[in-house]
């Protein structure tokens, strides 16, 4: 059976509200469906409205988001890369924010004498190594112009990073280390509520772009020569491709560590939906399953004797690992000539 | 509508390369509307080159390229789309139909997400049954033989709707009765919608037997005219006598 517009996205439309209001029903204290409406809607500052409010709310929206934004950023490196192995961390850009990350939190010692560093400069730092490693891949696309070499650049980018962040390891306290190792689990968590909008308006953002590309990412499947003919301005939508996966990739793991495998999965998973390639289906699917499966692992992660004591990524990885290998099994329609 | 006009496309003087070093020169050319020309020449004499500059996407040394008395060069990516289209060489591994796929050439024509009007539906229909292939229009692009694929990509270019289509190498693929195929529904598409349709070949005899003007690059000039001219001229000789062989213009085959 074939999802159609709209029918799939009503669907995941509901299952994203069904999972949200989840969200925040469930969790180690009890609390009523009607305390949970009335928590988002009337806050009465009871102490079960503020666990609602405070906890469950920014957890599920920040999943919910991160999600969401995630699998579009894969979506699009993906049609850019005619990769389906491409994902938000391959540009390189999560290894960027992951360095920027470890600066802040393994040199806390030298940061020390800053005064009033705080949680926010570690954001800022996630945000400059990822978007520092974009410049430079667009640096490299402008002189390379051809996106296999461009991919491979990007391996190699994200290699040093890691090999950067051992070697700052190395002489840092264990207190700082195991933030950072923390932080490199993954996590939906650690946004407070006052700190969301900083989370939530630039994903939106790069999710408006994402689908202002819909038109020319379409033509780029026919590959990039092909679209030139087609009138589209190849250049411009490949930077902007860039910049708009680039900025999701980066302030997505600036607040929730490097989340392996949803932004390489979901698309896939999308496609399997509706068996479309076209991303005025593929786009807007890809966005409602990539919140859903968020809100759905972290979830998980509340189940009863789990407890957060799962890493995040580790359920990530087991729902994205076996889609990675199902594709590579069955890879007849990528592997026809490109 | 407008009135009925003739399609033409002229070269001045067109000279292209790459790095500044020019592959061919000083070529003029003047085709009207509803002709099927076939491009030859051997590996590496220009014909992809001169090709993407008639298609405005490489940039001329020197010269220019007019499409019904418009400058190819000067117009941006949509209006360029909407006057040359292209059918690139290879297989598209997207996950489409071919509905889809062939859609994709209305995009010169659509508004800013790409939804297809009355008259896009409209023109993906027709593409699909002048080229022969409605019967096609719902499997997957996967799903389709290498003469199906270069058929689709041919209905795509139709339904880009421009004066000039060109095909780089849309034989090179397939195998003998497929090749007559596809050559024999571009004369009948050049013919019936008086476009003109350029593609690039190796395949001598097939052109011959189905363009209705050759192009020859040889040696960095181009030489156009009826097939059996151009045949025997002393370019043509020139261009295909490597190792001893020649093309016989009367048997139409090398020897």
């Amino acid at each position: 059976m074939r999802l159609r517009w709209p029918g799939s996205l009503l669907l995941l439309l509901l299952a994203s509200a069904a999972l949200l209001f989840l969200g925040l029903l469930l969790g180690p204290i009890a609390i009523a469906p009607s305390q949970v409406a009335q928590a988002v809607f009337q806050f009465d500052g009871s102490s079960e409205a503020r666990i609602v409010r405070e906890v469950r709310l920014p957890t599920v929206v920040t999943a919910w988001i991160a999600g969401a934004g995630l699998a579009v950023a894969g979506l699009l490196m993906q049609t850019l890369f005619r990769n389906p192995l491409a994902g938000p961390s391959v540009l390189g850009v999560s290894s960027g924010s992951a360095l920027g990350v470890s600066v802040v939190l393994l040199l806390q010692p030298w940061w020390a004498l800053v005064p009033g560093i705080s949680e926010l400069a570690l954001l800022v730092a996630a945000a400059a190594g990822g978007i520092g490693v974009l410049v430079l891949m667009l640096l490299a696309d402008r002189r390379m112009g051809d996106t296999t070499t461009l991919l491979i650049v990007g391996l190699m980018v994200g290699y040093l990073c890691s090999a950067a962040i051992s070697v700052l390891q190395v002489g840092s306290a264990a207190g700082p280390l195991k933030g950072f190792v923390q932080w490199g689990m993954g996590t939906f968590s650690s946004v407070h509520l006052q700190r969301l909008p900083w989370l939530v308006i630039p994903v939106l953002i790069a999710l408006a772009m994402a689908i202002l590309l819909v038109k020319p990412l379409n033509a780029l499947l026919l590959g990039v020569d092909q679209a030139a003919t087609l009138g589209t301005d190849v250049n411009r939508t490949r930077r902007h491709i860039l910049w708009t996966a680039g900025m999701l990739a980066s302030v997505i793991t600036a607040f929730c560590g490097p989340i392996a495998f949803l932004g390489l999965a979901t698309p896939h998973l999308a496609r399997a939906v509706v068996r479309s390639g076209d991303h005025a289906l593929l786009m807007p699917v890809s966005l409602l399953l990539g919140g859903a499966l968020a809100v759905g692992c972290d979830l998980v992660m509340r189940l009863p004797g789990v407890d957060g004591t799962l890493p995040l990524n580790a359920i990530t990885s087991l729902l994205g690992a076996p889609v990675v290998l199902w594709l590579l099994l069955r890879r007849d329609q990528w592997t026809s000539r490109t | 509508m407008d009135k009925p006009h003739m399609n033409s496309l002229q070269t001045y003087q067109l000279a292209a390369g790459h790095r500044g070093k020019a592959l061919f020169t000083g070529v003029d050319l003047s085709y009207e509307g509803g002709a099927l020309i076939a491009l030859v020449g051997v590996n590496g004499s220009g014909k992809s080159t001169l090709l993407r500059c008639l298609a405005g996407l490489h940039p001329p040394l020197s010269g220019a390229v007019k499409v019904n008395d418009r400058m190819v060069h000067a117009l941006d990516a949509r209006e360029r789309a909407r006057t040359v289209s292209v059918v690139m060489p290879g297989r598209i591994s997207a996950l489409l139909d071919v509905r889809g796929a062939v859609a994709l050439g209305r995009q010169p024509w659509t508004g800013y997400f790409g939804r297809l009007g009355v008259n896009d539906q409209q023109a993906v229909n027709d593409a699909l049954q002048l080229t022969g292939i409605t019967h096609l229009a719902d499997r997957s692009l996967a799903s389709l033989s290498d003469g199906e694929h270069q058929l689709m990509t041919i209905a795509r270019a139709i339904a880009q709707d421009t004066p000039i289509v060109l095909l780089d190498e849309p034989t090179a693929f397939l195998d003998v009765v497929n090749r007559i195929v596809v050559v024999r529904r571009l004369a009948l598409l050049a013919r019936e919608l008086g476009r003109i349709i350029l593609f690039s070949t190796h395949d001598l005899q097939v052109a011959v037997d189905h363009a209705d003007g050759l192009l020859l690059l040889q040696g960095g000039n181009a030489l156009a005219g009826a097939p059996n001219d151009v045949l025997g001229s002393e370019a043509m000789r020139n261009a295909f006598s490597l190792e001893g062989l020649q093309f016989d213009p009367v048997a139409r085959c090398f020897r």
